[in-house]
Protein backbone atom coordinates (compact mmCIF):
# COMPACT_ATOMS: atom_id res chain seq x y z
CA UNK A 1 0.00 0.00 0.00
CA UNK A 2 2.73 2.36 0.71
CA UNK A 3 4.50 1.65 -2.33
CA UNK A 4 2.64 3.61 -4.55
CA UNK A 5 2.97 6.95 -2.16
CA UNK A 6 6.64 6.21 -2.06
CA UNK A 7 6.49 6.20 -6.12
CA UNK A 8 4.81 9.87 -5.83
CA UNK A 9 7.16 10.96 -3.40
CA UNK A 10 8.32 13.94 -5.17
CA UNK A 11 4.59 15.02 -6.43
CA UNK A 12 3.02 14.32 -3.10
CA UNK A 13 5.99 16.44 -1.35
CA UNK A 14 5.54 19.36 -3.58
CA UNK A 15 1.92 19.57 -3.12
CA UNK A 16 1.62 18.79 0.97
CA UNK A 17 4.63 21.83 0.90
CA UNK A 18 3.18 23.94 -1.37
CA UNK A 19 -0.14 24.04 -0.10
CA UNK A 20 1.16 24.58 3.85
CA UNK A 21 3.70 27.45 2.23
CA UNK A 22 0.23 28.77 0.36
CA UNK A 23 -0.93 28.91 3.84
CA UNK A 24 2.00 30.37 5.74
CA UNK A 25 2.20 33.01 2.86
CA UNK A 26 -1.44 33.86 3.69
CA UNK A 27 -1.21 33.91 7.36
CA UNK A 28 2.47 36.22 7.42
CA UNK A 29 1.73 38.15 3.97
CA UNK A 30 4.39 39.97 2.84
CA UNK A 31 6.99 39.70 5.90
CA UNK A 32 7.01 36.48 5.43
CA UNK A 33 8.87 36.65 2.18
CA UNK A 34 12.26 35.36 3.29
CA UNK A 35 10.86 32.13 5.07
CA UNK A 36 8.66 31.14 2.23
CA UNK A 37 11.45 31.73 -0.30
CA UNK A 38 13.55 29.58 1.52
CA UNK A 39 11.24 26.79 2.57
CA UNK A 40 10.24 26.26 -0.59
CA UNK A 41 13.90 25.76 -1.93
CA UNK A 42 13.99 23.32 1.03
CA UNK A 43 10.79 21.56 -0.17
CA UNK A 44 12.55 21.29 -3.71
CA UNK A 45 15.42 19.85 -2.51
CA UNK A 46 13.67 17.12 -0.50
CA UNK A 47 11.87 16.67 -3.51
CA UNK A 48 14.99 15.90 -4.96
CA UNK A 49 16.21 13.76 -2.80
CA UNK A 50 12.95 11.29 -2.61
CA UNK A 51 14.19 10.59 -6.11
CA UNK A 52 16.94 8.13 -4.67
CA UNK A 53 14.01 5.68 -3.50
CA UNK A 54 11.08 3.93 -5.85
CA UNK A 55 10.45 7.66 -7.41
CA UNK A 56 13.25 7.01 -9.63
CA UNK A 57 12.43 2.68 -10.17
CA UNK A 58 9.35 1.84 -8.56
CA UNK A 59 7.56 1.92 -12.20
CA UNK A 60 3.66 2.32 -13.04
CA UNK A 61 1.25 3.31 -10.34
CA UNK A 62 -2.87 3.60 -10.80
CA UNK A 63 -2.91 1.29 -13.44
CA UNK A 64 -0.45 2.65 -15.79
CA UNK A 65 -1.47 6.71 -15.21
CA UNK A 66 1.67 7.54 -13.71
CA UNK A 67 5.43 5.92 -14.47
CA UNK A 68 8.09 6.33 -12.29
CA UNK A 69 11.40 5.62 -14.29
CA UNK A 70 14.42 6.80 -14.84
CA UNK A 71 13.57 9.30 -17.35
CA UNK A 72 11.11 10.94 -15.03
CA UNK A 73 13.95 10.79 -12.30
CA UNK A 74 16.55 12.13 -14.90
CA UNK A 75 13.82 15.06 -16.40
CA UNK A 76 12.41 15.74 -12.27
CA UNK A 77 16.34 16.60 -11.55
CA UNK A 78 16.69 19.03 -13.98
CA UNK A 79 13.30 20.75 -13.02
CA UNK A 80 14.25 21.06 -9.49
CA UNK A 81 17.29 22.22 -10.32
CA UNK A 82 16.21 25.05 -12.31
CA UNK A 83 13.20 25.80 -10.18
CA UNK A 84 15.23 26.09 -7.43
CA UNK A 85 17.75 28.69 -8.78
CA UNK A 86 14.74 30.71 -10.22
CA UNK A 87 13.47 31.17 -6.59
CA UNK A 88 16.46 32.16 -5.16
CA UNK A 89 17.12 34.65 -7.58
CA UNK A 90 13.69 36.56 -7.44
CA UNK A 91 13.09 38.59 -4.39
CA UNK A 92 16.12 40.43 -4.84
CA UNK A 93 14.36 41.40 -8.18
CA UNK A 94 11.24 42.05 -7.37
CA UNK A 95 12.24 44.32 -4.33
CA UNK A 96 13.98 46.30 -6.94
CA UNK A 97 11.28 46.53 -9.30
CA UNK A 98 8.15 46.91 -7.62
CA UNK A 99 9.46 47.51 -3.57
CA UNK A 100 8.15 44.07 -2.35
CA UNK A 101 7.80 40.74 -3.47
CA UNK A 102 4.83 38.76 -3.04
CA UNK A 103 5.27 35.63 -1.51
CA UNK A 104 3.25 33.51 -3.87
CA UNK A 105 6.13 33.75 -6.23
CA UNK A 106 7.53 30.81 -4.80
CA UNK A 107 4.69 28.95 -4.41
CA UNK A 108 3.17 29.22 -7.35
CA UNK A 109 6.94 27.90 -9.04
CA UNK A 110 6.23 24.53 -6.66
CA UNK A 111 2.28 24.06 -8.00
CA UNK A 112 3.91 24.64 -11.38
CA UNK A 113 6.80 21.73 -10.75
CA UNK A 114 4.43 19.57 -9.61
CA UNK A 115 2.55 19.77 -13.50
CA UNK A 116 6.44 19.07 -14.65
CA UNK A 117 6.75 16.25 -12.54
CA UNK A 118 3.08 14.86 -13.71
CA UNK A 119 4.12 15.52 -17.33
CA UNK A 120 7.44 14.01 -17.28
CA UNK A 121 5.75 10.79 -15.59
CA UNK A 122 2.81 10.83 -17.32
CA UNK A 123 1.54 7.42 -19.07
CA UNK A 124 -1.47 8.37 -19.73
CA UNK A 125 -3.02 11.15 -21.55
CA UNK A 126 -5.08 12.09 -18.85
CA UNK A 127 -2.16 12.63 -16.18
CA UNK A 128 -0.29 14.40 -19.44
CA UNK A 129 -3.43 16.45 -19.96
CA UNK A 130 -3.69 17.45 -16.18
CA UNK A 131 0.35 17.80 -15.74
CA UNK A 132 -0.02 20.52 -18.31
CA UNK A 133 -2.87 22.62 -17.48
CA UNK A 134 -1.34 22.36 -13.89
CA UNK A 135 2.12 23.91 -15.19
CA UNK A 136 0.57 25.97 -17.51
CA UNK A 137 -2.04 27.58 -15.06
CA UNK A 138 0.82 28.13 -12.59
CA UNK A 139 2.89 29.54 -15.48
CA UNK A 140 -0.06 32.68 -16.41
CA UNK A 141 -0.29 33.86 -13.57
CA UNK A 142 3.86 33.82 -13.22
CA UNK A 143 3.58 35.54 -16.17
CA UNK A 144 1.51 38.81 -15.30
CA UNK A 145 3.52 38.98 -11.65
CA UNK A 146 4.18 42.25 -11.74
CA UNK A 147 0.88 43.64 -12.30
CA UNK A 148 1.52 47.29 -12.62
CA UNK A 149 3.55 46.71 -15.10
CA UNK A 150 1.98 47.20 -18.31
CA UNK A 151 4.08 44.68 -20.22
CA UNK A 152 4.02 42.27 -17.49
CA UNK A 153 -0.10 42.14 -17.77
CA UNK A 154 0.38 42.17 -21.60
CA UNK A 155 2.72 39.24 -21.50
CA UNK A 156 0.50 37.55 -19.20
CA UNK A 157 -2.87 38.08 -21.65
CA UNK A 158 -1.17 37.33 -24.75
CA UNK A 159 0.42 34.27 -22.92
CA UNK A 160 -3.12 32.77 -21.88
CA UNK A 161 -4.84 32.94 -25.13
CA UNK A 162 -2.58 31.34 -27.05
CA UNK A 163 -1.18 28.79 -24.39
CA UNK A 164 -5.05 27.99 -23.78
CA UNK A 165 -5.81 27.32 -27.73
CA UNK A 166 -2.72 25.64 -28.42
CA UNK A 167 -3.99 23.55 -25.26
CA UNK A 168 -7.67 23.16 -26.80
CA UNK A 169 -5.63 21.89 -30.01
CA UNK A 170 -3.72 19.13 -28.06
CA UNK A 171 -7.28 18.03 -26.12
CA UNK A 172 -8.81 17.97 -29.59
CA UNK A 173 -5.95 15.32 -31.05
CA UNK A 174 -6.58 13.45 -27.55
CA UNK A 175 -10.20 12.98 -28.20
CA UNK A 176 -9.31 11.45 -31.19
CA UNK A 177 -6.50 9.96 -30.34
CA UNK A 178 -9.19 8.49 -27.68
CA UNK A 179 -11.99 7.52 -30.40
CA UNK A 180 -9.63 5.78 -32.55
CA UNK A 181 -7.52 3.78 -30.88
CA UNK A 182 -9.99 3.08 -27.57
CA UNK A 183 -7.84 3.85 -25.26
CA UNK A 184 -5.84 6.75 -23.17
CA UNK A 185 -3.40 4.62 -21.95
CA UNK A 186 0.55 5.35 -23.65
CA UNK A 187 1.22 1.54 -24.18
CA UNK A 188 -2.81 0.94 -25.51
CA UNK A 189 -2.44 3.73 -27.99
CA UNK A 190 1.11 2.17 -29.07
CA UNK A 191 -0.64 -1.01 -29.58
CA UNK A 192 -3.61 0.13 -31.95
CA UNK A 193 -1.27 2.15 -33.97
CA UNK A 194 1.12 -1.20 -34.34
CA UNK A 195 -2.47 -3.05 -34.88
CA UNK A 196 -3.74 -1.20 -37.98
CA UNK A 197 -0.02 -0.62 -39.63
CA UNK A 198 0.43 -4.47 -39.73
CA UNK A 199 -3.38 -4.84 -40.98
CA UNK A 200 -3.30 -1.58 -43.39
CA UNK A 201 0.46 -0.72 -43.87
CA UNK A 202 -0.40 2.87 -42.32
CA UNK A 203 -2.36 4.32 -39.40
CA UNK A 204 -6.04 5.28 -39.83
CA UNK A 205 -6.52 8.76 -40.73
CA UNK A 206 -8.82 9.17 -37.61
CA UNK A 207 -5.21 8.33 -35.89
CA UNK A 208 -3.07 10.24 -37.97
CA UNK A 209 -5.02 13.64 -37.41
CA UNK A 210 -5.10 12.59 -33.71
CA UNK A 211 -1.46 12.92 -33.58
CA UNK A 212 -0.88 16.04 -35.20
CA UNK A 213 -2.95 17.93 -33.13
CA UNK A 214 -0.90 16.38 -30.08
CA UNK A 215 2.29 16.96 -31.47
CA UNK A 216 0.94 20.82 -32.55
CA UNK A 217 0.09 21.56 -28.62
CA UNK A 218 2.63 20.10 -27.02
CA UNK A 219 5.38 21.54 -30.00
CA UNK A 220 3.70 25.31 -28.90
CA UNK A 221 4.79 24.57 -25.35
CA UNK A 222 8.70 24.01 -26.52
CA UNK A 223 8.25 26.73 -28.68
CA UNK A 224 8.86 25.05 -31.93
CA UNK A 225 8.34 26.99 -35.39
CA UNK A 226 5.69 27.28 -36.38
CA UNK A 227 4.21 28.19 -32.72
CA UNK A 228 6.90 30.52 -31.52
CA UNK A 229 5.07 33.47 -31.96
CA UNK A 230 4.08 34.19 -28.65
CA UNK A 231 7.80 33.54 -27.27
CA UNK A 232 9.41 36.55 -27.85
CA UNK A 233 6.85 38.46 -26.50
CA UNK A 234 6.19 36.60 -23.34
CA UNK A 235 9.95 37.05 -22.06
CA UNK A 236 9.75 40.23 -22.47
CA UNK A 237 7.35 41.07 -20.38
CA UNK A 238 7.13 38.87 -18.29
CA UNK A 239 9.18 39.58 -15.35
CA UNK A 240 13.15 38.19 -15.56
CA UNK A 241 12.74 35.49 -12.99
CA UNK A 242 9.70 34.25 -14.63
CA UNK A 243 11.26 34.24 -18.30
CA UNK A 244 13.69 32.28 -16.56
CA UNK A 245 11.15 29.46 -15.27
CA UNK A 246 9.52 29.30 -18.72
CA UNK A 247 13.29 29.19 -20.79
CA UNK A 248 14.37 26.59 -18.35
CA UNK A 249 12.20 24.28 -16.22
CA UNK A 250 8.88 24.70 -18.31
CA UNK A 251 11.20 23.76 -21.60
CA UNK A 252 12.76 20.96 -20.12
CA UNK A 253 9.44 19.38 -19.35
CA UNK A 254 7.93 20.00 -22.43
CA UNK A 255 10.44 18.68 -24.51
CA UNK A 256 10.50 15.36 -22.29
CA UNK A 257 6.69 15.00 -22.53
CA UNK A 258 7.06 14.95 -26.25
CA UNK A 259 9.90 12.55 -26.06
CA UNK A 260 7.80 10.68 -24.00
CA UNK A 261 4.67 10.87 -26.21
CA UNK A 262 6.69 10.08 -29.09
CA UNK A 263 8.24 7.10 -27.82
CA UNK A 264 5.72 5.36 -25.47
CA UNK A 265 2.67 6.31 -27.42
CA UNK A 266 3.19 7.46 -31.02
CA UNK A 267 6.39 5.17 -31.03
CA UNK A 268 4.88 2.57 -33.88
CA UNK A 269 4.01 5.93 -36.12
CA UNK A 270 7.89 6.98 -36.50
CA UNK A 271 7.49 7.36 -39.92
CA UNK A 272 4.20 9.71 -40.02
CA UNK A 273 5.56 11.82 -37.21
CA UNK A 274 9.20 12.30 -38.09
CA UNK A 275 8.88 14.13 -41.45
CA UNK A 276 6.61 17.04 -38.83
CA UNK A 277 9.83 17.02 -36.61
CA UNK A 278 12.14 17.30 -39.30
CA UNK A 279 10.29 20.39 -40.92
CA UNK A 280 10.18 21.91 -37.38
CA UNK A 281 13.28 21.19 -36.31
CA UNK A 282 14.90 22.30 -39.16
CA UNK A 283 12.13 25.97 -39.45
CA UNK A 284 12.96 26.46 -35.51
CA UNK A 285 16.42 26.75 -36.31
CA UNK A 286 16.74 28.74 -39.10
CA UNK A 287 14.02 31.23 -37.96
CA UNK A 288 15.47 31.06 -34.30
CA UNK A 289 18.76 31.89 -36.22
CA UNK A 290 17.45 34.68 -38.70
CA UNK A 291 15.22 36.78 -36.27
CA UNK A 292 17.33 36.35 -33.59
CA UNK A 293 19.90 39.24 -36.22
CA UNK A 294 18.00 42.45 -35.78
CA UNK A 295 16.90 42.15 -31.95
CA UNK A 296 18.03 45.05 -29.63
CA UNK A 297 16.22 43.41 -26.51
CA UNK A 298 18.61 40.88 -24.33
CA UNK A 299 15.49 38.97 -23.64
CA UNK A 300 13.57 38.93 -26.67
CA UNK A 301 17.33 37.68 -27.89
CA UNK A 302 17.69 34.76 -25.72
CA UNK A 303 13.61 33.87 -26.68
CA UNK A 304 14.68 33.20 -30.18
CA UNK A 305 17.96 31.37 -29.12
CA UNK A 306 15.41 29.18 -27.16
CA UNK A 307 13.84 28.82 -30.32
CA UNK A 308 16.91 28.31 -32.20
CA UNK A 309 18.11 25.11 -29.36
CA UNK A 310 14.75 23.56 -29.41
CA UNK A 311 15.38 23.06 -32.88
CA UNK A 312 18.59 21.11 -32.46
CA UNK A 313 17.19 19.12 -29.61
CA UNK A 314 14.18 18.12 -31.80
CA UNK A 315 16.64 16.85 -34.54
CA UNK A 316 17.59 13.90 -31.97
CA UNK A 317 14.19 13.29 -31.46
CA UNK A 318 13.81 12.99 -35.41
CA UNK A 319 16.65 10.00 -35.11
CA UNK A 320 13.98 8.09 -33.15
CA UNK A 321 16.23 5.66 -31.75
CA UNK A 322 17.30 5.33 -28.13
CA UNK A 323 20.71 7.09 -28.31
CA UNK A 324 18.69 9.89 -30.23
CA UNK A 325 16.37 10.52 -27.43
CA UNK A 326 18.99 10.31 -24.74
CA UNK A 327 20.98 13.07 -27.13
CA UNK A 328 17.84 15.00 -26.61
CA UNK A 329 17.52 14.58 -22.76
CA UNK A 330 21.41 15.53 -22.59
CA UNK A 331 21.04 18.13 -24.73
CA UNK A 332 18.28 19.85 -22.75
CA UNK A 333 20.01 19.47 -19.51
CA UNK A 334 23.26 21.32 -20.90
CA UNK A 335 20.86 23.79 -22.48
CA UNK A 336 19.48 24.56 -18.95
CA UNK A 337 22.52 25.08 -17.34
CA UNK A 338 23.68 28.12 -20.66
CA UNK A 339 20.34 29.84 -19.93
CA UNK A 340 20.19 29.97 -16.48
CA UNK A 341 23.91 31.46 -16.61
CA UNK A 342 22.35 33.58 -19.12
CA UNK A 343 19.82 35.13 -17.40
CA UNK A 344 21.56 35.30 -14.06
CA UNK A 345 23.58 37.56 -16.35
CA UNK A 346 20.28 39.24 -17.03
CA UNK A 347 19.57 40.14 -14.05
CA UNK A 348 23.19 41.76 -13.49
CA UNK A 349 22.26 44.58 -15.80
CA UNK A 350 21.32 47.71 -13.67
CA UNK A 351 22.07 50.96 -14.44
CA UNK A 352 23.51 52.91 -11.88
CA UNK A 353 20.53 53.76 -10.52
CA UNK A 354 19.48 50.07 -10.22
CA UNK A 355 16.94 49.92 -12.43
CA UNK A 356 17.20 47.25 -14.75
CA UNK A 357 18.62 47.48 -18.52
CA UNK A 358 17.37 45.17 -21.19
CA UNK A 359 19.17 46.86 -24.19
CA UNK A 360 21.86 44.45 -25.67
CA UNK A 361 23.75 48.34 -26.82
CA UNK A 362 24.07 48.67 -23.03
CA UNK A 363 26.83 45.77 -22.69
CA UNK A 364 29.07 47.75 -24.65
CA UNK A 365 32.47 47.37 -23.38
CA UNK A 366 31.29 45.51 -20.13
CA UNK A 367 34.51 43.97 -20.13
CA UNK A 368 36.36 47.11 -18.96
CA UNK A 369 33.80 47.83 -16.36
CA UNK A 370 32.93 44.18 -15.07
CA UNK A 371 35.30 41.59 -16.63
CA UNK A 372 34.43 39.21 -14.54
CA UNK A 373 30.40 39.42 -16.00
CA UNK A 374 32.06 39.97 -19.62
CA UNK A 375 34.06 36.97 -19.14
CA UNK A 376 30.76 34.63 -17.87
CA UNK A 377 28.38 35.82 -20.35
CA UNK A 378 31.21 35.25 -23.11
CA UNK A 379 31.32 31.55 -22.01
CA UNK A 380 27.32 31.34 -22.22
CA UNK A 381 27.08 33.06 -25.94
CA UNK A 382 30.42 30.74 -26.88
CA UNK A 383 28.57 27.86 -25.76
CA UNK A 384 25.00 28.72 -26.55
CA UNK A 385 26.58 28.75 -30.30
CA UNK A 386 28.26 25.48 -29.80
CA UNK A 387 32.02 25.96 -30.68
CA UNK A 388 33.92 23.63 -29.79
CA UNK A 389 35.98 23.73 -26.44
CA UNK A 390 33.03 24.81 -24.48
CA UNK A 391 30.44 22.18 -22.97
CA UNK A 392 27.13 23.47 -25.41
CA UNK A 393 29.23 21.64 -28.41
CA UNK A 394 28.68 18.53 -26.63
CA UNK A 395 25.47 18.76 -27.13
CA UNK A 396 25.18 19.42 -30.08
CA UNK A 397 27.81 16.83 -31.18
CA UNK A 398 25.69 13.96 -29.62
CA UNK A 399 22.12 15.00 -31.87
CA UNK A 400 24.23 14.65 -34.16
CA UNK A 401 25.89 11.87 -33.55
CA UNK A 402 22.73 10.15 -33.25
CA UNK A 403 21.57 11.35 -36.83
CA UNK A 404 24.72 9.95 -38.24
CA UNK A 405 23.87 6.72 -36.52
CA UNK A 406 20.48 6.18 -38.09
CA UNK A 407 22.18 7.22 -41.81
CA UNK A 408 20.90 10.74 -41.82
CA UNK A 409 23.92 12.27 -42.97
CA UNK A 410 22.33 15.24 -44.95
CA UNK A 411 20.06 15.77 -41.80
CA UNK A 412 23.43 15.93 -39.88
CA UNK A 413 25.29 18.31 -42.83
CA UNK A 414 22.49 20.68 -42.66
CA UNK A 415 22.06 21.29 -38.80
CA UNK A 416 25.95 21.99 -39.21
CA UNK A 417 25.53 24.30 -41.69
CA UNK A 418 22.65 26.13 -40.02
CA UNK A 419 24.35 26.03 -36.73
CA UNK A 420 26.78 28.10 -38.15
CA UNK A 421 24.58 31.15 -38.73
CA UNK A 422 23.11 30.80 -35.75
CA UNK A 423 26.72 31.83 -34.09
CA UNK A 424 26.61 35.01 -36.00
CA UNK A 425 24.59 37.00 -33.32
CA UNK A 426 26.19 34.88 -30.50
CA UNK A 427 29.01 36.10 -31.64
CA UNK A 428 27.86 40.04 -32.25
CA UNK A 429 27.01 39.96 -28.61
CA UNK A 430 30.36 38.72 -27.64
CA UNK A 431 32.13 41.64 -30.06
CA UNK A 432 29.31 44.48 -28.61
CA UNK A 433 30.95 43.16 -24.82
CA UNK A 434 34.86 43.59 -25.99
CA UNK A 435 35.68 45.66 -28.67
CA UNK A 436 33.03 48.31 -28.80
CA UNK A 437 33.13 51.60 -26.67
CA UNK A 438 32.00 51.39 -23.38
CA UNK A 439 28.65 52.29 -22.75
CA UNK A 440 27.77 53.95 -18.96
CA UNK A 441 28.53 51.19 -16.74
CA UNK A 442 26.34 48.74 -14.62
CA UNK A 443 25.86 49.28 -10.84
CA UNK A 444 27.94 46.95 -9.23
CA UNK A 445 26.99 43.29 -8.03
CA UNK A 446 25.24 43.09 -4.77
CA UNK A 447 24.90 39.59 -3.93
CA UNK A 448 27.51 36.81 -3.69
CA UNK A 449 24.55 34.46 -4.47
CA UNK A 450 23.86 35.43 -8.25
CA UNK A 451 27.67 35.89 -8.54
CA UNK A 452 28.07 31.98 -7.45
CA UNK A 453 25.62 30.95 -9.50
CA UNK A 454 27.34 32.80 -12.50
CA UNK A 455 30.88 31.12 -11.62
CA UNK A 456 29.12 27.63 -10.95
CA UNK A 457 27.45 28.08 -14.20
CA UNK A 458 30.40 29.25 -16.39
CA UNK A 459 32.82 26.32 -14.97
CA UNK A 460 30.19 23.75 -15.62
CA UNK A 461 30.37 24.87 -19.04
CA UNK A 462 33.99 25.52 -19.61
CA UNK A 463 36.18 22.73 -21.20
CA UNK A 464 36.18 21.04 -17.22
CA UNK A 465 32.03 20.28 -17.54
CA UNK A 466 33.77 17.66 -20.28
CA UNK A 467 34.88 15.89 -16.88
CA UNK A 468 30.66 15.43 -16.25
CA UNK A 469 30.46 13.49 -19.27
CA UNK A 470 30.64 9.77 -18.22
CA UNK A 471 27.75 10.64 -15.42
CA UNK A 472 25.66 12.79 -18.03
CA UNK A 473 25.95 9.51 -20.77
CA UNK A 474 25.16 6.92 -17.97
CA UNK A 475 22.21 8.61 -16.90
CA UNK A 476 20.78 10.04 -20.08
CA UNK A 477 21.17 6.43 -21.41
CA UNK A 478 19.49 4.74 -18.46
CA UNK A 479 16.44 7.69 -19.09
CA UNK A 480 16.08 6.44 -22.89
CA UNK A 481 16.26 2.85 -21.82
CA UNK A 482 13.57 3.42 -19.41
CA UNK A 483 11.36 4.22 -22.76
CA UNK A 484 12.14 0.87 -24.81
CA UNK B 1 -30.81 7.45 -36.64
CA UNK B 2 -27.66 9.66 -35.58
CA UNK B 3 -24.56 8.30 -35.16
CA UNK B 4 -21.22 8.62 -34.07
CA UNK B 5 -20.44 10.86 -37.13
CA UNK B 6 -22.94 13.22 -36.63
CA UNK B 7 -21.60 14.14 -33.48
CA UNK B 8 -18.20 14.15 -34.94
CA UNK B 9 -19.22 16.52 -37.53
CA UNK B 10 -20.70 18.88 -35.11
CA UNK B 11 -18.12 18.70 -32.80
CA UNK B 12 -15.93 19.56 -35.69
CA UNK B 13 -17.85 22.69 -36.63
CA UNK B 14 -17.77 23.86 -32.93
CA UNK B 15 -13.78 23.39 -33.33
CA UNK B 16 -13.39 25.19 -36.31
CA UNK B 17 -15.61 28.06 -34.97
CA UNK B 18 -13.59 28.03 -32.18
CA UNK B 19 -10.29 28.62 -33.33
CA UNK B 20 -11.53 30.90 -36.18
CA UNK B 21 -13.43 32.73 -32.96
CA UNK B 22 -9.79 33.54 -32.32
CA UNK B 23 -7.78 34.57 -35.28
CA UNK B 24 -10.97 36.21 -37.24
CA UNK B 25 -12.15 38.14 -34.16
CA UNK B 26 -10.93 41.83 -34.04
CA UNK B 27 -12.66 43.47 -31.12
CA UNK B 28 -12.61 42.15 -27.43
CA UNK B 29 -10.69 39.60 -25.56
CA UNK B 30 -13.71 38.34 -24.02
CA UNK B 31 -15.04 37.01 -27.31
CA UNK B 32 -11.66 35.45 -27.20
CA UNK B 33 -12.21 33.80 -23.94
CA UNK B 34 -15.86 32.77 -25.21
CA UNK B 35 -14.05 31.02 -28.29
CA UNK B 36 -11.60 29.45 -25.73
CA UNK B 37 -14.50 27.09 -24.30
CA UNK B 38 -16.09 26.77 -27.46
CA UNK B 39 -13.19 24.50 -28.46
CA UNK B 40 -12.86 22.94 -25.25
CA UNK B 41 -16.80 21.77 -25.71
CA UNK B 42 -16.22 20.93 -28.53
CA UNK B 43 -13.64 18.50 -27.55
CA UNK B 44 -16.21 16.90 -24.59
CA UNK B 45 -18.57 16.12 -27.30
CA UNK B 46 -16.22 14.36 -28.75
CA UNK B 47 -15.23 12.49 -25.77
CA UNK B 48 -18.86 11.88 -24.53
CA UNK B 49 -19.38 10.92 -28.20
CA UNK B 50 -16.55 7.82 -28.05
CA UNK B 51 -17.07 7.02 -24.79
CA UNK B 52 -20.57 6.17 -25.80
CA UNK B 53 -20.02 4.53 -28.92
CA UNK B 54 -17.14 2.25 -27.41
CA UNK B 55 -19.07 1.45 -24.21
CA UNK B 56 -16.18 2.69 -22.44
CA UNK B 57 -16.41 4.93 -19.57
CA UNK B 58 -12.79 6.50 -19.61
CA UNK B 59 -14.12 9.45 -22.13
CA UNK B 60 -16.75 10.70 -19.95
CA UNK B 61 -14.28 10.34 -16.82
CA UNK B 62 -11.84 12.98 -19.21
CA UNK B 63 -14.67 15.22 -20.13
CA UNK B 64 -15.42 15.81 -16.24
CA UNK B 65 -11.25 16.41 -15.64
CA UNK B 66 -11.93 18.76 -18.71
CA UNK B 67 -15.29 20.54 -17.31
CA UNK B 68 -12.91 20.81 -14.21
CA UNK B 69 -9.71 22.65 -15.51
CA UNK B 70 -11.60 24.65 -18.20
CA UNK B 71 -13.21 26.32 -14.85
CA UNK B 72 -9.94 26.80 -13.64
CA UNK B 73 -8.59 28.25 -17.12
CA UNK B 74 -11.31 30.80 -17.21
CA UNK B 75 -10.64 32.27 -13.96
CA UNK B 76 -7.07 32.81 -14.35
CA UNK B 77 -7.91 34.21 -17.68
CA UNK B 78 -10.50 36.77 -16.29
CA UNK B 79 -8.37 37.61 -13.87
CA UNK B 80 -5.47 38.41 -16.03
CA UNK B 81 -7.69 40.34 -17.98
CA UNK B 82 -8.63 42.76 -15.15
CA UNK B 83 -5.33 43.06 -14.21
CA UNK B 84 -4.83 44.30 -17.74
CA UNK B 85 -7.64 46.60 -18.21
CA UNK B 86 -6.68 48.23 -14.71
CA UNK B 87 -3.56 49.40 -16.84
CA UNK B 88 -4.36 50.22 -19.98
CA UNK B 89 -8.35 50.81 -19.64
CA UNK B 90 -9.27 48.84 -21.98
CA UNK B 91 -9.83 45.15 -23.47
CA UNK B 92 -9.98 45.77 -27.13
CA UNK B 93 -7.86 43.64 -29.08
CA UNK B 94 -6.13 46.41 -30.82
CA UNK B 95 -4.86 47.33 -27.54
CA UNK B 96 -2.36 44.50 -26.68
CA UNK B 97 0.27 46.38 -29.01
CA UNK B 98 3.05 47.16 -26.19
CA UNK B 99 5.51 44.58 -27.35
CA UNK B 100 6.56 44.10 -31.45
CA UNK B 101 9.47 42.85 -33.19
Amino acid sequence: MADYLLRLAPELILIIGGVLLLLAAAWRGERGVDMVTLLSVAVLALAGVSLLGPASTGGDSFGGLHQADAFAAFCKVGIYVAAAVCILIAPRFFRRAGGTMQPEYPVLILFSCVGMGMMVSAGDLLTLYVGLELQSLAAYVLASFLRRDLRSAEAGLKYFVLGALASGIMLYGVSLLYGFTGTTLFDGIAAAFAESIETTGQPSLGQVFGLVFVLAGVLFKISAVPFHMWTPDVYEGAPTPVTTVFATAQKFAAMALLVRVSAEALGPGLEQWRQIIVFVALASIILGAVAAIGQSNIKRLLAYSSINNVGFALLGLAAGTAEGLAAVISYMAIYIVMTLGSFLCVLQMRDSEGRPVETIASLAGLSRTRPGLAAAMAVFMFSLAGIPPLFGFWGKFLVFDALIGVGYWELAAIGIALSVIGAYYYLKIVKTIYFDEPAPGYAPSDSRLEGGLIAAAAVLLSPLGYLLIPALALASGQAAAALF
Amino acid sequence: MIGLVHYLVVSAILFVLGVLGIFANRKNIIVILMALELILLAVNINLVAFSAFLGDLVGQVFAMFVLTVAAGEAAIGLAILVIFFRGRGTIAIDAVDRMKG
